[in-house]
């Protein structure tokens, strides 16, 4: 029961790490109809730019924790969505009007480079980060098995969560959110009415590489490490939670992201560490089969 | 004379290498009702969408309140107060009334919007009774009128709707078309309809132009086309009245 107990936070907080890319994946999607491929990468770079702001702040005496993580979560996130928007600019916008595969392979290639550039000026090996937040709570000390809420994973999912509330109300309540969801239902009659297509676009691309960067803050405090190859697994396993909780729906890529941690982690634990992703895409494939548009997305409707 | 709202002149548009429109010349004046009508895959609706550059129109100039609008990107064609309820009619299917109604407001100031909402409300009560209903549950009619509300709510200078009577109800269908009357007399609202009831639009409408594959073959007052016998052979006579 405690061993238990353990695994469920250990993979709420997985969760929420992939949850947090899965939207970008599915907020893409839902508007254009793409699958930005490169998004795992985005989440990488994140990473890396969290950490080397993390350095750079110490090198230049900024010590209190508190301090540093919110300087970092800005600059990460400026500095990344930055990097979402320009990938649109440069590799999916001027194939807006080829045919639908054009920018799926524009995106793979724009995944190879992010990875390559990363590879070369940072180095292919894994790049550490001293452990910034210490500490945590034991919440069941059995004789056998104590059950740890570490610090860290209570950031991870309270940040998600304050996001996910913050992000909800953003698609639903504001005019941005009101244009985006427009762009998604009907990209023509959007433009008809005055909406601007492609600043929507690019604030969905900016907006989900922001979140993006949050996760790579998080994964690089919870794991402490960051390597230019970490995109791909999480992109992965993001993309495969998006798909898993309905691709276009943003609550199901959050459900989607927590349903694919606690797989993972689960099977970990009671199986083998060796076939998680094993266990994470079987899932995946056998909901598929049963419920073709994920658990929270809905059929595909014919236009009249 | 004074010059044309709306001046189309030669214009030519293209789906893919199909040439949809050969050389159209058409002018809605300020005040006035104009419909274009013509049988399916005549041009129609693709001439509505001309207007707002999606297709674009390959050749030929289009200009609005004496402005060259050929290459405007479209969504700042809407800010220029040209407004479109569609062909199928396009609403958000998975926004509320509401939510569809402020989405046609995108354009317009903000200080506007209670009273646009109270004037659409107004012209069509069941929109007022239905604003948090989704707008893909609406019936077809309901659509339509939500269609044209939502155009409305930009307070355009030109509304261009596109078989506002396609597929409703024929009590639905008169509801509608008193109500472009009567934002034409009352708010001298410029409309420039595409119909295939040719009967109805034509004694709606002051001027029309009939298009047959892409070029207009016929243009006159709508007394006048209503009683040409080529009109009538071929849209009126056998079809609905």
């Amino acid at each position: 029961m405690e061993y238990f107990l353990q695994q469920l936070i250990n993979g709420i907080t997985l969760g929420s790490i992939y949850g947090l890319i899965a939207i970008g994946y599915t907020m893409v999607y839902g508007i254009i109809g793409m699958i930005n491929f490169a998004h795992g990468d985005v989440f990488m770079v994140g990473g890396f730019i969290a950490l080397i702001a993390f350095l750079a702040l110490v090198a230049i005496g900024v010590t209190a924790i508190p301090v540093a993580l919110f300087l970092v979560l800005l600059i990460a996130m400026a500095l990344t969505a930055l990097y979402g928007w320009a990938i649109e600019r440069i590799a999916y916008r001027p194939l807006r009007q080829s045919f639908r595969l054009a920018p799926l392979i524009s995106a793979i290639g724009m995944s190879i480079i992010l990875q390559n550039y990363i590879q070369i000026v940072q180095g292919a090996g894994a790049k550490p980060l001293p452990r910034l937040i210490e500490g945590g709570h034991t919440l069941i000390d059995s004789e056998a098995f104590a059950v740890r809420l570490s610090n860290i994973q209570i950031i991870v999912v309270l940040t998600t969560f304050v996001l996910m509330v913050a992000f909800s109300w953003l698609v639903a309540k504001t005019r941005l959110g009101r244009d985006m969801r427009a762009c998604e239902q009907d990209l023509k009659m959007a433009s008809l009415v005055g909406v601007n297509v492609d600043r929507t676009i690019s604030l969905t691309f900016l907006i989900g590489a922001a979140l993006a960067a949050v996760a790579g803050i998080m994964y690089l405090l919870y794991y402490g490490v960051v390597d230019f190859y970490i995109g791909f697994v999480a992109g992965v396993k993001a993309f495969t939670a998006a798909v898993l909780g309905g691709i276009g729906s943003l609550p199901g890529a959050m459900l989607g992201g927590i349903l694919i941690g606690l797989i993972e982690t689960f099977w970990s634990a009671y199986f083998t560490i060796e076939y998680k992703d094993v266990a994470a895409f079987s899932i995946l494939i056998v909901v598929l089969i049963f419920l073709p548009t994920g658990i929270l997305g809905r059929p595909e409707v014919e236009k009249v | 004379m004074t010059e044309p709202l709306l001046a189309i002149r030669g214009v030519k548009a293209f789906y893919g290498n199909i040439m949809a429109l050969k050389g159209v010349d058409l002018d809605v004046n300020d005040g006035e009702i104009v419909t274009l009508i013509g049988a399916n895959g005549a041009g129609k609706s693709t001439l509505m969408m001309t207007v707002f550059g999606n297709p674009r129109a390959r050749e030929g100039s289009i200009t609005f309140q004496g402005g060259d609008i050929t290459n405007v990107p479209t969504h700042e064609i809407a800010h220029l107060r040209i407004a479109q309820a569609p062909e199928g009619r396009r609403i958000f299917p998975r926004m509320t009334v509401l939510e569809n109604l402020q989405m046609g407001a995108t354009v317009s100031e903000p200080g506007h919007f209670e009273a646009d909402m109270k004037r659409v409300c107004t012209l069509f009560p069941v929109l007022g009774e239905r604003l948090h209903q989704r707008g893909g549950t609406l019936s077809g009619g309901e659509q339509q009128m939500l269609a044209i509300s939502r155009a409305l709510m930009s307070r355009p200078r030109l509304l261009l709707l596109d078989e506002p009577s396609l597929g409703i109800a024929p009590m639905l269908a008169k509801q509608i078309f008193r109500a472009i009357r009567e934002l034409n007399e009352r708010d001298k609202l410029t409309v420039f309809l595409v119909e295939q009831n040719a009967f109805h639009a034509l004694k709606l409408a002051h001027r029309g132009y009939v298009i047959v594959n892409g070029l207009i073959t016929l243009s006159g007052s709508g007394r006048e086309l209503l009683e040409s016998p080529e009109v009538r052979a071929a849209y009126l006579e056998g079809g609905r009245h």
